[in-house]
């Protein structure tokens, strides 16, 4: 196989990294405001992709208003999905959320089916359908937009995080939950916004998505399981490590497709999710575990 | 009790517990503003208990609390804090990967970002080596450190009322020393403490009144002379103290 062809599969690995990234960060997010895993995230993806149809194609928005009505509605969508399947379960009982958001996944598909119908649905590129070369490699647009965006994302979360009160306050819920109420950090809001934030992230990248390859009802479980596995590859516990599992787990697809057969890529996810935990639970980025004191 | 309406911390019957465990059974504790009063007993009494059941981080099953006259029964501790009661929890509880900056920050979480700057210089006046490790994480600090950080995190949010869960744990003299020398400075500037203790003999020294604690009913109180010098005490809580471990 020639370099350039390899750049090619590359260039394609970074960018479905990129995507598997946005949903795992939506995992790691959750995963710290709650310690569940939220299997909803890839409904989130979707509801993206078709919010944002919707408000371009039904209400006639132009593409970038129809694109922030899509992210902010789902992250909404999020927020009530937070406020009503999963904070009356009061005593924070893991299984039974991990449950409840299996359910929830079922009835955000089912209503975005009734609502939009079974049919697959697409977007304008955002600016422009061509590509640009590198080193004789071929890259949409469309891609290096969701490179952008990503980066974008990844850099808000990383100031939301580090630079202020609210980013603090999440932090110290995920540590210690109980110190936080005591410094007056009210965890129960802090995952409402969590669920909104995860939402809004799985939004973009479904947004970001849909104009290369359209996007329909039933998206959602499949990149859900990526997104996870990517997660569970940075271990879970730290936003930056889900951002480098997203971008490992593209960049092992795209590699399999060059050097195996592409009939094997969407079992990647499944075998990389399965040998980090068996072999390495705590994520191959190692030192994430939580510390506490 | 007529003094009921102007105590800082007045605990009423108060029982409380874990799940099917009683712990608690009729708790009756009463502190005057500016007072340092300590608590003591055996491990496994039930004090961690009763300060977790006056902030709220364990629902009480009955009685009342009330601050400086204000019910707070059943009140979280996410709202009892802004209602100027915070505690210094058993075993610390710090946000270990993040600095001794951001753990301030954190402690200042209910109040405005003006008001920080100058709460925090107040913490680093009060314990000058915390400044010193401004940018180091948590939980990197030494056990001292750790406790100093701990005890200003509380202090950041500006309490009337501070509640301190054994602050000498497993500390060397010196630095017990110089945090009960700030609890002092602290109950100079007015401030009213409880401190659970199990260091009985330290506790009394400092505080001006006292209570015994036996499996989750108060036993005794007095002033804090009168405890030092109490035969069951002595026996109990200032002989045997050294030989409890930790
Ligand atoms: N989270 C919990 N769940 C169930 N039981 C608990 C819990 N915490 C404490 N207990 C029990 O409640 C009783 C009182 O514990 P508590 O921690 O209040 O005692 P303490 O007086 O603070 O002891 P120590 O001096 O060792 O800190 C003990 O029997 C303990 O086993
Ligand atoms: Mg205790």
């Amino acid at each position: 196989m020639g370099a350039v062809e390899l750049l090619q599969f590359a260039l394609a690995g970074l960018k479905n990294g990129a995507i598997y990234a946005l949903v795992a960060l939506g995992f790691t997010l959750v995963y710290a405001a709650t310690g569940a895993i939220n299997f909803a995230q890839g409904e989130f993806y979707m509801l993206g992709g078709m919010l944002s149809v919707w408000a371009y194609a039904g209400l006639g928005l132009p593409l970038p208003l129809a694109g922030l009505v899509g992210v902010a509605m789902t992250a909404l969508v999020g927020g009530v999905f937070e406020l009503l399947a999963v904070r009356p379960r009061k005593d924070g009982d893991l299984l039974a959320i991990i449950i409840i958001t299996v359910g929830g996944s079922m009835v955000l598909s089912s209503a975005a089916r009734h609502l939009f119908g079974p049919l697959e649905k697409a977007l304008p590129a955002f600016t422009s359908t061509g590509t640009v070369s590198i080193f004789g490699a071929v890259l949409e647009i469309q891609s290096l937009w969701i490179l952008g965006l990503t980066t974008l994302a990844v850099v808000a979360l990383w100031y939301l995080y580090n630079r202020t009160s609210l980013g603090r306050a999440m932090r110290a819920c995920a540590v210690n939950r109980d110190a936080a109420r005591l410094v007056g950090i009210d965890p129960r809001r802090i995952v409402t916004v969590s669920f909104m934030l995860a939402a809004a992230l799985g939004a973009l990248a479904g947004l970001a998505v849909t104009p290369l390859t359209q996007t329909a009802f039933d998206v959602g479980p499949s990149v859900g399981i990526k997104g996870f596995a990517a997660a569970i590859l940075g271990g879970l516990g730290n936003p930056i490590a889900a951002v480098a599992g997203g971008i490992v787990l593209g960049m092992l697809e795209s590699m399999s497709i060059a050097f195996i057969s592409s009939t094997y890529k969407d079992a990647i996810a499944l075998v990389v999710l399965l040998g980090v935990l068996f072999w390495r639970p705590q994520g191959i980025f190692g030192a994430s575990r939580r510390e506490k004191v | 009790m007529n003094s009921k309406s102007s105590a800082a911390l007045d605990i009423s019957g108060l029982s409380a517990g874990y799940d099917r465990v009683d712990v608690l059974r009729g708790i009756d504790l009463t502190i005057a503003p500016g007072e340092m009063v300590t608590l003591i007993g055996a491990n496994g009494a039930g004090k961690s208990t009763l300060l977790k059941a006056v902030v709220g981080l364990v629902p009480p099953a009955a009685g009342t609390v009330s601050l400086f006259g204000k019910d707070i029964t059943r009140m979280s501790p996410e709202r009892s804090v802004r209602e100027g009661l915070a505690l210094v929890p058993e075993g610390r509880m710090l946000f270990g990967p993040m600095t001794v900056e951001e753990n301030l920050r954190l402690g200042a979480h209910t109040r405005d970002a003006e008001e920080f700057a100058a709460e925090r210089d107040r913490a680093f006046e009060l314990f000058p080596v915390l400044s010193e490790r401004r940018t180091q994480s948590a939980a990197t600090l030494s056990g001292g450190e750790q406790q100093m950080l701990a005890v200003a995190r509380a202090l950041m949010a500006r309490p009337r009322m501070l509640l301190l869960d054994e602050p000498s744990l497993g500390l060397a003299p010196r630095i017990i020393a110089e945090i009960f020398a700030a609890l002092e400075t602290l109950r100079t500037g007015g401030l009213t403490i409880l401190l659970v203790e199990q260091d009985a003999r330290l506790a009394l020294r400092h505080a001006d009144r006292g209570y015994v604690m036996r499996t989750g009913s108060i036993a005794l109180h007095g002033a804090a002379e009168e405890l030092l010098a109490n035969d069951d005490i002595r026996l109990i809580y200032l002989g045997a103290w050294r030989g409890e471990g930790e």
